[in-house]
């Protein structure tokens, strides 16, 4: 039994895994296999092995970049979190048949483009701007506030711009959550507080998991909202790597930059999400003497 | 219920999708030339005229920066491509790779309408592997009713009075960035000496504190708002603030600035060399590149299409007729080589610094 | 909401309210630019509709827009197929290492300039001609990983004894899969196809470098990011106008349709 199982698994894993494996492992090894030679004096490549590539890598400026664009990155995904899954659960919560009209309606904004959609914030949040203006008008007179180019607004923008994907995570496991159970919580005199936190929110674990991926990750390789919401003052470790590749025309030094950058990020992800599996009980069983 | 039949349309639209993409994606009826330039720096009916003057047909694709086409290039040995539009260092540094064509002179007589200048500019004496097609300044852009005293050095915007303290923005692009540090200094701008350049960058960290923004595609919708009352600028951006508010006014500082030079290069995996010079020759023809200098407001390096510019047009955007004796007095950007690497860490450090 | 109290209800619509606002304020600012007589992004000079007729006449940008559709479309398609079979795949086997764990995360952690310059090279060296496939071939790597992600959130939940006992009942894997799994994952498949086709739509660098060289395989974000030198028009604006009203257009015909043949 558990072998047939296994087989089909395999089988049902095989064409992603295949894909995966044929237009991301094989080319991103090549690429990355750079990061062990010299970069030529006019950006070529020179075929003599070195490991001063890594050595670059581990200057504390580019920690210092990796930690400061964590930091907004987390700070991005936990906003971004609290106010998907509360979006998340509230479509849930509708009517069946609305659910995915709200859905709908939460990606449809980007299905624009990303760089008109970060130029409309420009044009609410500037020194010159539609907020600015309205503030005027209602009577205010001091000097404009100022929004654009700070932490906060590169925060702003990455919240707005992957808040979608957030609800879209969170709604997966919320959609199915039986409201038979929480009656039945509630009928066992807990009060609303303690359903949500003994019954629902584990359960949608997994989603806000998933969401809280996307946000970092996408938000810790932007680099047009810190450019343009930023001012081009802060910088992410994607926009690093970018430079390096494009600018600095450095493949080798990229390749390096990017494969510590992986390696921690797996690292972490990975480790994380054992970590649940595990904290879940679910697999315990299974896993016994499993090829963990 | 919803769900499930909005995904059974959805399999069905991409299976009709699928087919498309199929059909689309076998090799159609190629046009005899591809052409990669930046969206809007060619008359738009550019490749019909060229049609029509030599039967061959061309389609032009766009790209966003040189860096990205560059990077393009040199990870597919530029295959597909048969001219491309890129500044002159980057020109400088697909010869070094052997990604570009020699130009074959015979093949494009107009090279003649170009000032002798433009055939000896440092990055490619004698136009061996490029031909110019735009240059210019990289200055000072400011609002003239806004800003008390003209500005004359690059200190008044890296050092800026406290009335324009939060009211500049620099180029964001490495070498542009690092230019108005050097210039300032009094230094090249490829110099390589690692003190000089720890200079600049001190300097350059300094000048972050009293800036609104590093920006190289809206600084002068920055201007006309008036958000900002003074930025970095290359002249013909300036021109696009000009245009809409005559007292934006450019300057170069008394230290000087570079001259950038934009390019047209023949890639070698090209398979209508002849055909791509025609088409080189085509907007080197006076009447083209005289489109060139009117509707993207930089100067060109094309004599008869200079003095072709009607004088309102001249009259408007002062910058149109500075002296070309005194625009190549000024030192290229070139490739660094191995200071490339101080360079981006330079950088990095002054965009990281609080 | 049936059994919620008002309260409850309230505090719902109010938090659905709030979001929605937010979501659709630089809308409604992106919709009032494509009306703006003056061609800067971020200043307003007077109503004009002269940017709907010039995007009507602009070749360039409606091929671009269609290759850009045809290229989410399709590579959403694929995605969510492999994606939902891998994520079902994984959670089935309910034992695996860290090393499958990472091979599924590492399509959205690797830089995408990493993987833009990776496939080109790649592709490059096997001499594969580039082209609007070669786009889809790219965007389905990072789209099936955000794909499985979704699902598989929502199979962690999942009871699989239900699986086994419909296999011991005698019903094929096919139908147990139709009829058991698929009802369970479909929200959370729908939910990763939508956010893919998102993913795709936006997506610049990865599409610009595995691109071929022609109009054939240019996408919109290529198109739009080429503006940004010399500014970008609210033509842009005046497209995403249109796509936002032909979807929600769309939308509301197909909600009326559902619901004639729900009535029947």
């Amino acid at each position: 039994m558990v072998s047939q199982i296994r087989l089909r698994s395999s089988l049902l894993m095989a064409p992603a895994l295949a894909w995966l494996t044929a237009l991301m492992v094989v080319p991103c090894a090549l690429v990355l296999a750079l990061a062990f030679f010299r970069r030529g004096i006019y950006g070529g490549i020179e075929y003599t092995f070195t490991l001063e590539n890594f050595g670059l890598v581990f200057d504390p400026l580019y920690a210092g970049i990796f930690l400061n664009s964590a930091r907004i990155a987390g700070t991005a995904t936990l906003i971004a979190v609290v106010i998907g899954y509360a979006a998340a659960y509230a479509i849930a919560a509708a009517p069946r048949r609305l659910q995915p009209v709200f859905l709908f309606f939460a990606v449809l904004p980007f299905w624009s483009n990303y760089l008109i959609r970060t130029y409309a914030w420009i044009v609410l949040l500037n020194r010159e701007g539609l907020i600015t203006q309205l503030l005027r008008w209602l009577g205010y007179t001091g000097e404009p506030p100022s929004m654009l180019y700070t932490e906060g607004a590169v925060i702003a923008g990455l919240v707005y711009n992957y808040l979608p994907f957030v609800i879209l995570a969170c709604y997966a496991p919320l959609s199915r959550l039986n409201p038979e159970l929480a009656e039945a919580s509630r009928d066992l005199g807990a009060s609303a507080m303690t359903t949500f936190r003994r019954v629902i929110l584990p359960l949608t674990v997994p989603g806000i998991a998933a969401g809280a991926v996307f946000v970092f990750v996408l938000s810790i390789g932007n680099f047009v909202t810190p450019a343009l919401l930023g001012g081009g003052r802060f910088q992410m470790i994607g926009n690093l790597v970018y430079d390096q590749f494009l600018t600095a025309n450095d493949w080798p030094f990229g390749a390096a930059l990017a494969m510590t950058l992986i390696a921690i990020m797996l690292l972490v992800l990975t480790a994380q999400a054992l970590a649940a599996d595990r904290a879940s009980g679910r697999t315990a069983e299974a896993k016994g003497g499993a090829d963990v | 219920m919803t769900a499930t039949t909005l995904r059974h349309r959805s399999l069905k639209t991409s299976s009709i999708a699928l087919g498309l993409a199929l059909a689309l994606s076998a090799p159609a009826a190629a046009a005899d030339l591809v052409i990669s330039n930046w969206d809007g720096y060619m008359a738009p009916d550019a490749m019909a005229a060229f049609k029509a003057a030599t039967g061959v047909s061309g389609e032009v694709v766009v790209h966003a920066t040189n860096e990205e086409i560059m990077g393009k290039l040199v990870a597919s040995g530029g295959k597909g491509y048969d001219v491309v539009f890129v500044s002159s260092p980057f020109a400088e540094v697909l010869n070094k790779l052997g990604l570009i064509e020699t130009i074959d002179h015979a093949k494009v007589p107009n090279l003649a309408n170009l000032y002798p200048e433009a055939a000896k500019l440092p990055h490619d004496v004698g136009n061996n592997f490029s031909v110019p097609y735009t240059w210019g300044t990289t200055g000072l852009c400011y609002r003239s009713d806004l800003v008390k005293t003209e500005p004359a050095s690059w200190n008044d915007l890296l050092a800026p009075s406290d009335a324009l303290k939060g009211k500049t923005t620099m180029l964001a692009t490495d070498r542009w960035l690092l230019a108005a540090g050097q210039l300032a200094k009094g230094y090249s701008v490829n110099e390589t000496d690692p003190a000089k350049l720890a200079e600049v960058k001190d300097l350059l960290i300094s000048a972050k504190k009293t800036l609104l923004a590093y920006d190289d595609t809206t600084f002068y919708s920055k201007l006309v708002s008036g958000e900002a009352l003074m930025v970095q600028a290359w002249d013909g951006w300036c021109n696009y603030g000009i245009a809409e508010n005559p007292q934006i006014k450019y300057v170069i500082p008394r230290e000087g600035s570079d001259l950038w030079v934009d390019t047209m290069v023949v890639m070698k995996a090209s398979a209508n060399k002849d055909a791509a010079f025609q088409f080189i020759n085509f907007m080197l023809d006076a009447k083209n590149h005289a489109w060139a200098a009117q509707n993207i407001d930089y100067k060109v390096p094309n004599k008869p299409a200079m003095e072709s510019l009607p004088a309102d047009f001249l009259a408007k955007f002062p910058n149109m007729s500075m002296p070309v004796a005194e625009l190549v007095k000024f030192e290229q950007l070139r490739d660094v080589g191995d200071a490339q690497r101080d360079y981006s860490k330079i950088v990095s450090e002054i965009k990281a610094a609080q | 909401m049936s059994e919620r109290s008002p309260a409850t209800r309230r505090t719902l619509w109010l938090v659905l309210s709030l979001v929605f606002a937010f979501l659709y304020t630089p809308i409604a600012v992106l919709v009032a630019l494509s009306f703006n007589q003056g061609g800067l992004p971020t200043v307003w000079s007077g109503f004009s509709l002269k940017w709907y007729a010039s995007l009507a006449g602009n070749a360039a940008i409606l091929s671009a827009a269609l290759n850009t559709l045809i290229v989410a479309l399709v590579s959403t398609a694929i995605a969510t197929l492999l994606g939902t079979l891998l994520a079902i795949g994984v959670e089935m086997r309910r034992q695996y290492g860290s090393g499958l764990e990472a091979l599924i995360f590492a399509p959205m952690i690797i830089p995408d300039i990493v993987l833009a310059i990776a496939l080109l090279s790649f592709f490059s060296l096997l001499d594969f001609t580039l082209g609007l496939h070669t786009i889809i071939l790219a965007h389905v790597v990072f789209n099936l990983a955000f794909v499985c992600s979704v699902v598989r959130a929502r199979l962690k939940s999942f009871d699989w004894s239900i699986v086994e006992a419909s296999a011991d009942l005698g019903a094929s894997a096919v139908t147990t899969f139709r009829r058991v799994t698929l009802p369970v994952i479909l929200p959370a498949v729908v939910a990763g196809a939508l956010l893919a086709f998102t993913l795709s739509v936006d997506e610049f660098i990865i599409a610009f470098f595995t691109a071929g060289a022609g109009r054939a395989s240019t996408t919109l974000p290529m198109q739009i990011y080429a503006m940004i030198r010399f500014g970008i028009t609210p033509e842009i604006n005046a497209l995403a106008t249109i796509v936002m009203a032909v979807s929600i257009t769309a939308l509301t015909l197909s909600q009326r349709l559902n619901r004639g043949v729900i009535g029947q």
